[in-house]
């Protein structure tokens, strides 16, 4: 049995046992109380937001360990991409609650979340995609958002329960670099609703490959399925010379490698470019303002990828209904 | 409790915080030309950029011993990666945890005389923040060094760093603008891959010291990967040399 504690008495029936705090064993344990009171109850929230997420098809955690290499940015440009098909509805959940990024990157800073009879309405950047962000909450860009995990919590779980994002194809959820406060509440309220998968984005370098490992352990520790890893900043291509400059090496195979050891699909490689921090800077698109450049062109086939990743992993889970 | 860090830190003559609100924009490495405490308890890198990632801490009479990377005492280190069995290993740690870990560091370990403490921070405004604030209050010398990249994206949530510095008391020293312009390796053109300027227009906005850029240098990332301190190789880089600079204008004050 799993469930005994080290230090537990003799004896002892497992903290998940039925006889839990009530064999003789359990006379005198100083923890006999909390293992008689049983499981602690679920939070009701949980079915709510599995209701709530109902008609979400795919709903996607981006995820790194390391930050600033590129989560919220490709999370727009995922978005952007799948919105680019009109009858594609997409939904930005971004739970970065001490420094969102998608208003500026999805160019609609200063918007605000209007509060109607069915929850929050989201921000719209286009017909088809919404977006929310504790960014809409604050009244001035120098505002900070200083919360200890508890009340980052709090708000996790009112962007999960109450945002009316009507029915959905696909839900971008951006996250925080780490594996803490954030990470577990989005996963621990949404398990009744169920993540399709995490997209990891990581930078070549072992610098940050080193706390991606860490992320992965963490989807692994809490059954999260990951679709993939995602290479950002790959190489930078000079504008004057054409050559390849290696700025963040891959000193030991950068994601590549990563995927094929911890045995998840690797999903594609980015490139540095000008134009998509710019774009980025200036919250348009990138398949607008240089669709025919390298990085769009690097960012449509993980695009792809990840598409027919959902896809499949819909098939799989309609083919188990019917059987 | 305060009293107790006042006695640990006694010895330790100036605290700088070097915080952003944005992860990845280089606060690690512009912390490992000093000496430090490394208080990213999800992500720890400094352990790996200074190659010391298979030492372990060990405890005295007095407390945990700090990391010695030169086996002098010019360099004491301490992180969580030393504390960890397995490098892969996940913190999977909600708040209160991470305050727990922070007091002991900052308690709990033995400094010895430092002319700098340098505390290399998690991006963000939460937990790690408030705590080591909260611990540092009673230290009279203790001041925050802000380091960005040129992005709008970037600058964005390091404003919101500056409002957390004004709300805490914390003196800020000065903004660094990490990851300016990137010279080709073959043909010398300089391209400014994160956009220019937002670093220097920040602190002017907010009426502050700016401290310097710092340019993409692939010499010198691939040093830090190798986990070298400042050799001569970094040191000729144009980054190391940025690096010399800043460190110059910190020590004079």
């Amino acid at each position: 049995m799993g469930d005994i504690p080290e230090n537990a008495p003799d004896h002892c029936p497992g903290t998940e046992s039925d006889q839990a705090g009530t064999a003789s064993a359990c006379a005198g344990c100083p923890n006999q109380k909390i293992c008689a009171a049983g499981p602690p109850p679920e939070d009701p929230a949980i079915q709510e937001i599995r209701e709530v997420l109902k008609n979400v098809k795919n709903k996607i955690l981006i995820l790194s360990g390391k930050g600033g290499v590129g989560k919220s940015t490709f999370t727009a440009n995922l978005a952007r991409a799948f919105a680019r098909n009109e009858n594609i509805q997409v939904g930005v959940l971004d739970i970065d609650i001490c420094g969102p990024s998608m208003p500026v990157i999805l160019g609609c800073q200063g918007e605000q979340v209007h509060q109607s009879g069915s929850g929050w309405s989201p921000v719209y950047v286009e017909e088809n995609l919404g977006i929310i962000s504790v960014g809409f909450l604050l009244n001035s860009p120098d505002e900070a958002v200083i919360w200890r995990g508890p009340k980052k919590n709090t708000l996790i779980k009112q962007f999960l329960r109450d945002v009316d994002w009507g029915e959905l194809d696909y839900l971008l959820i951006d996250t925080p670099p780490g594996t803490s406060d954030e990470h577990l509440s989005v996963v621990s309220y949404m398990k009744e609703a169920g993540v399709t998968g995490a997209v990891v984005v990581t930078t070549p370098q072992d610098v940050a490959i080193l706390d991606v490992r860490k992320e992965i352990n963490f989807c692994q520790k809490l059954n999260v399925p990951i679709l993939g890893i995602v290479e950002n900043m790959s190489s930078f291509v000079c504008p004057r010379c054409n050559k390849a400059n290696e700025i963040f090496p891959p000193t030991n195979g950068g994601g590549q490698r990563l995927a094929e050891e911890v045995n998840v699909k690797f999903l594609g490689r980015i490139p540095l470019d000008p134009e998509l921090a710019k774009s980025a800077d200036q919250g348009q698109s990138l398949f607008e303002s240089a669709p025919q450049s390298m990085v769009a062109q690097a960012l449509e086939s993980v695009v792809t990828n990840i598409k027919l990743l959902c896809e499949l992993k819909q098939d799989s889970e309609t083919g188990e209904h019917q059987r | 409790m305060q009293e107790a860090v006042r006695n640990n830190l006694e010895s330790v003559k100036n605290v700088i915080l070097v915080l952003s609100g944005k992860g990845g924009v280089g606060k690690s490495t512009i912390s490992t030309e000093v000496g430090l405490l490394d208080i990213d308890l999800c992500g720890p890198s400094v352990p790996r950029m200074l190659n010391i990632e298979e030492q372990e801490i060990h405890q005295s009479n007095a407390g945990w011993v700090p990391v010695y990377p030169y086996g002098d005492a010019s360099l004491a280190v301490m992180s969580i990666a030393f504390l960890l069995k397995n490098k892969n290993d996940a913190i999977v740690w909600r708040g209160p945890k991470k305050t727990a870990m922070i007091g002991q560091f900052v308690q709990d370990v033995v400094w010895s005389d430092l002319d700098y403490l340098v505390i290399d921070t998690p991006p963000g405004t939460s937990d790690e923040h408030m705590s080591i604030v909260e611990r540092l209050s009673s230290h009279p010398a203790t001041s925050a060094v802000i380091v960005t990249t040129p992005q709008q994206v970037a600058v964005a949530d390091v404003r919101r760093q500056l409002t957390f510095c004004k709300k805490t008391k914390v003196r800020v020293l000065g903004i660094i603008e990490n990851m300016s312009g990137f010279k080709c390796e073959h043909c010398g053109e300089c391209t400014n891959i994160f956009s220019f300027g937002g670093g220097k227009a920040l602190a002017e906005h907010f009426d502050i010291n700016f401290l310097g850029c710092v340019p993409l240098d692939s010499k010198f990332t691939k040093a830090i990967e190798g986990g070298r301190r400042s050799d001569e190789e970094t040191e000729k880089s144009s980054a190391g040399e940025a690096i010399t600079d800043i460190v110059k204008k910190i020590l004079l004050g």
